[in-house]
């Protein structure tokens, strides 16, 4: 069977790197990506940054327009063409089959075609910078009416038009990717693999997936309608009465309202999306690293589930102060609050999954660490925003920003960089340098936990969001923390760079690694590294135990990969 | 097993940030940037907010002293001593989250946020002042029903923006005495004020922080926000929704002044079409 | 961000296309200012009461309000004590067909300043440059509201900050007002000649350099409406009109 596979290995440059269809290769264009927008949106951060610690400092550069356009595709590429395509897409491809014993993902040309079409979305909102009118400035959020009417703001001219057809692309990426990681998990498992052996990664991105695939639709419903009332006239989301641009507009019987329940539909969601794969990874690296299993993995899967269902009924605490019915409001309080219980269950878990262990400190364990704290800190700032009569103070102001900065910023990029140190051997059969790691890994840990941090004192003070400059006298004692931010962000994206040349530099010149390095006990440990072609030269390995197979009990080595003979003592939790 | 190595400058930096983390974190928190508070909903807010600051503050801490105990006691390279924990172990530990994390929420949520919620959304006391705000790029648009009581009627055809910018019409004789003012929202202190909230164009949403109000203004719906200011002063309207690129200009104002004084005030007001 | 030579390259390219399409057979002669021989003069005259002027409420932003000793007064409608009307926009608007002008180098300049616009009427050539200047120490947002020209809004958020547009079609007028002060109001009128004039305080006009021929001379008024009157004019000889609005 491995023969077979070999003779249809690719064998030119274009079918081997560029429209390939090994899992492997598409999770590494997914990560290469992301990291060039991830250049891109943190340029723009700066350049916010710049604009709030010095106003005015960049000249005619720097309008009240330019900077809402830049805020909102910062957030905009940040969400969608960052953290999802590195974390969902890029690791998502890189680790499925491998960590489910399958030789490539069920449907390896629609693999292809996924990255294929989120080539043009990336283009798209690049291009959307220099159109007339310049890119979308309505917030990621694109609220209408302002995002439905050009004379509303000048993004809200072409830019909005290609930010829509961009999200468009997305979306049809995200499904196909969707589909692949639902289908592979479910039926392509290698035998002795059941559901329940499965590393607690392969989890979080089963039930990204399946989040995605569910709400996705919503948006797309809601980007459609919004274009046909940009472009067709329609009135969905534009009532009567509006008088813009010193014309009163002809629209009758539409709501704004129906845009944001159903942008915030897929809204919440998406942003759990983002942040299980990342808690997933840093329970896989952090036992390897502190070799010991997971403490409560069967809790922790039951909670992941937990807080992914949840996740889909609390939509309405982004719409506190719309004024929808308070019933409702209330509902969507008590339910919102509710999804603390899981993730607090899920940071016990993190937590505890380091009692008795031992732990070596690499860059990769460092980062599964601080992960831990950030999810603490971002974590219980949720209760502050969820609880929606404190949320009627909070609300708009730099504690939702530093909120979810912590959340999708820090959380899902921490666990982004846990995986690439980690599994930068099987991606490349190389290490990265853990001098420069250590250097990455402070800037980052200081400059993000701080900037972040200090947003929230800003909130505490209702400093607004959104806002080019402060023109409010009760914000006065918290702008000046603008200074000490900008700092730290700069030095936050400095370590980017740090980064970005130790992982292409290693690429080449990293030194050699072992073909399991950190003597971890996962599936795509039994192979080598780097991977090959079909995953496995043999046959595809017959799986005898869960991931997380560590612990001497009496016998020489303190852990055991998946795939090998059971030796006595196992410590796989309630037999399968 | 006994410890024989030393920590290294990884577990020793880690820890030391952890700890540097907490106390800042706390500290910032305790030094409460909020501005002044005087309304007695927002005090309600207020101090709901500073429950969740104790009790997230307590598990804040809490939580990074084990993961500061935990990465210093168990660092260092080598098999792990521990024995895998049985399932029971892990479900009753579990435990422990979930009741503490689901009564600390619902305490915060059902028995301190319900009744504040139930003021801002229950009826409007009857002798609650009623006035309308509009709000629309950039500016917060004031009106009073005058002597009559009644808010006259507007057409949007009739805006102008420099002129009659709520599009006021001038043959409704209950408009002729309806008080337009731009950017500032005179109310008399110590009675319930309500305001009745509209959006002349894109959504808005208008929010007085000394007062812990905030209400989203959407076009084609009128909204309503209703507060007792305690204590008289010039506080700040703010705009909390993005709405154009004038949003961080969209300041206004709300006078709060004596009750008799605001009478004087009131009626001393042109109408608009007198 | 907006790249302005971008967006302008294109938007010129898409012109010069259509300008190429629409006006090829509409060639005219270059304008000789030798031509230019008669004059059109006048007065504009409101016939009954004016309205009052009120006080300006700048309430959103006591910077304005600070930067006036006694506050401003309303510019719809100016009339002098002999009924003689500011700010009417006077123009030959049929007679010159035959000719093509070219638009001066010079820039017509709108200020803003102490929140208001000066001057109330601008008169621009179609092409020639319209620079729009924030004299103020505080934020001005410029929104022109054309129906036949490309809408612009830009921020200036400080003191000394300029923009330059530019018109591609006559209209006459269009509005330009300030988002955040909505009190400040401004007209625009584009013009493919020079032969316009904004009525002063003594409600007067002047168009010389004329050609001789026969002209519809239209005054425009921001709220009294529009008016037109026939004129011939021979060589080397000044005619006089007086338009006449009716008040309430």
């Amino acid at each position: 069977m491995s023969d077979a596979h070999a003779a249809h290995a690719p064998q030119s440059f274009w079918s081997r790197y560029v429209f390939s269809q090994d899992h492997k290769i598409i999770g590494l264009q997914y990560l290469i990506t992301a990291m060039v927008m991830a250049l891109v949106a943190a340029g723009l951060a700066v350049l916010i940054r710049i604009q709030l610690a010095w106003p005015g400092s960049l000249g005619i550069m720097m309008t009240p327009e330019t900077y809402i356009a830049i805020v909102t595709m910062h957030g905009s590429l940040m969400v969608f063409f960052v953290v999802s395509l590195a974390l969902v897409s890029g690791f998502g491809n890189f680790l499925i089959p491998l960590h489910v014993g399958a030789r490539d993902m069920a449907y390896p040309f629609l693999n292809m075609l996924s990255y294929w079409v989120i080539v043009p979305a990336c283009l798209l909102m690049l291009i959307s910078f220099f159109v007339p009118g310049g890119a979308a400035a309505a917030g990621w959020t694109s609220y209408p009416p302002l995002s439905a009417l050009k004379e509303a703001v000048p993004g809200s001219d072409w830019g909005q038009t290609l930010w829509l057809l961009a999200m468009a692309l997305f979306i049809v990426s995200f499904t196909m990717g969707g589909l692949n990681y639902l289908t592979t998990i479910l039926n392509c498992r290698a035998p002795g693999m059941s559901m329940m052996r499965m590393p607690l990664s392969t989890w979080t991105f089963l039930i990204s997936a399946v989040l995605g695939l569910l709400t996705f639709p919503a948006l797309t419903a809601a980007a459609v309608m919004l274009l046909f009332d940009r472009h067709l006239g329609t009135s969905f989301f534009l009532p009567s009465g509006m008088v813009i641009g010193g014309k009163v507009l002809p629209h009758e019987g539409g709501t704004p309202l129906l845009f944001q329940h159903l942008f915030w539909f897929l809204g919440h969601p998406e942003v759990y999306v983002l942040v299980l794969p990342a808690m997933g990874i840093a329970f896989d690296v952090n036992s390897a690293m502190s070799r010991r299993a997971p403490f409560g993995y069967k809790v922790t899967v039951v909670s992941l589930l937990v807080a992914a269902v949840l996740s889909m009924i609390v939509w309405g605490h982004h719409m506190f102060t719309t004024g929808m019915n308070p019933y409702v409001g209330e509902y969507f309080s008590i339910m919102t609050v509710l999804i603390t219980v899981p993730f607090a269950v899920i940071g016990v878990n993190l937590i505890a999954s380091l009692f008795k262990g031992r732990i070596k400190f690499t860059t990769a364990s460092l980062f599964g660490l601080g992960l831990i704290s950030a999810i603490g800190l971002g974590g219980f700032g949720g209760l502050y925003l969820g609880t929606a009569a404190s949320d009627l103070y909070f609300h708009e102001t730099y504690f939702v920003v530093g909120h979810f900065h912590m959340m999708i910023g820090v959380v899902t990029f921490f666990g982004t960089f846990a995986g690439l140190y980690f599994w930068f051997p099987k991606m490349f059969g190389r290490l990265m340098n853990e001098r420069l790691g250590r250097v990455h890994f402070w800037l980052t840990i200081v400059g993000t936990f701080a900037t972040f941090l200090l947003m929230h004192f800003q909130g505490m003070g209702h400093l607004v969001r959104r806002t080019f400059e402060s023109a409010y006298d009760f914000q006065k004692p918290v702008t000046g923390m603008h200074y000490a931010i900008t700092f730290f962000s700069v030095m936050a994206v400095a370590g980017q760079f740090v980064f970005l040349y130790n992982f292409f530099r290693s690429i080449w010149r990293g030194e050699k690694a072992a073909r399991n390095p950190w003597n971890a006990a996962g599936l795509e440990w039994t192979t080598e590294s780097p991977a090959p072609h079909g995953n496995w030269r043999g046959p595809v390995p017959q799986v005898q135990r869960w991931a997380y197979e560590y612990g001497r009990n009496g016998h020489a080595e303190d852990f055991q990969l998946q795939a090998e003979p059971d030796r006595v003592g196992a410590t796989e939790p309630a037999a399968h | 097993m006994k410890r024989t190595t030393r920590g290294s400058a990884d577990a020793h930096y880690l820890t030391m940030f952890f700890a540097v983390l907490t106390v800042v974190t706390v500290a910032g928190f305790a030094m409460d940037f909020r501005p002044a508070v005087v309304t007695p909903h927002g005090r309600s807010i207020d101090g709901l907010i500073n429950y969740l600051m104790v009790v997230t503050g307590l598990l804040f801490v809490l939580g990074h002293a084990v993961l500061m105990h935990f990465v210093w006691k168990y660092q260092g390279e080598g098999p792990a001593d521990y024995t895998p924990e049985k399932p029971r172990t892990q479900w009753l530990t579990a435990l422990i989250p979930v009741i503490v994390m689901a009564g600390i929420a619902e305490v915060g949520v059902l028995l301190l946020a319900l009744p504040v919620w139930g003021e801002l959304y229950g009826p409007t006391p009857k002798d609650a002042l009623v006035v309308e705000v509009t709000g629309k790029q950039f500016e917060w648009i004031v009106r009073y029903s005058g002597a009559d009581g009644k808010f006259g009627k507007t057409d949007p055809k009739l805006v102008d923006d420099a002129e009659n910018p709520l599009g006021l019409d001038e043959n409704d004789p209950a408009a002729q005495d309806d008080v337009v003012k731009r950017g500032v929202l005179t109310i008399p202190e110590g009675k319930p004020v309500a305001v009745n909230l509209r959006s002349l164009d894109v959504l808005h949403s208008f929010a007085v922080p000394a007062f812990r109000i905030k209400q989203d203004v959407l076009t084609g719906f009128t909204a309503r926000a209703q507060f007792v200011p305690e204590v008289a002063g010039r506080y700040e309207i703010a705009c909390a929704e993005l709405c154009g690129l004038g949003h961080y200009k969209m300041r206004g104002f709300v006078e709060v002044r004596k009750a008799d004084e605001f009478v004087k005030w009131l009626a001393d007001q042109p109408g608009m079409f007198e | 961000m907006t790249s302005r030579w971008t967006s302008r390259a294109l938007a010129g390219l898409c012109v010069a296309a259509l300008a190429n399409w629409t006006w090829a057979d509409a060639a005219g002669k270059p304008w000789d200012p030798a031509m230019g021989t008669a004059a059109v003069k006048g007065k504009v005259k409101l016939n009954g009461a004016a309205p009052k002027r009120k006080p300006v409420d700048m309430g959103s932003d006591p910077a304005c309000a600070g930067m006036h000793q006694e506050p401003l007064l309303t510019e719809t409608t100016i009339v002098g004590d002999a009924g003689q009307i500011k700010n009417v926009f006077v123009w030959v608007k049929r007679g010159l067909e035959g000719w093509v002008f070219k638009a001066p180098a010079e820039p017509v300049v709108l200020e803003q300043k102490g929140c208001q616009y000066v001057p109330r009427v601008s008169g621009v050539m179609v092409g020639q440059s319209f620079k729009i200047r924030n004299s103020d120490p505080l934020a001005h947002n410029v929104h022109g509201m054309p129906k036949l020209n490309s809408e612009f809004n830009i921020g200036q958020a400080t003191q000394g900050g300029e923009n330059v547009v530019t018109f591609t079609e006559p209209e006459v007028c269009m509005k330009v007002k300030c988002d955040i002060h909505g009190w400040m109001v401004t007209y625009v009128a584009v013009v493919p000649h020079p032969f316009f004039a904004i009525t002063a305080d003594d409600g007067t006009f002047a168009l010389a350099g004329l050609p001789p021929g026969e002209y519809v001379i239209e005054a425009w008024h921001e709220k009294l409406g529009k008016s037109e009157q026939v004129v011939k004019v021979e060589d080397k000889e000044s005619k006089d009109l007086e338009f006449t609005f009716e008040g309430k």
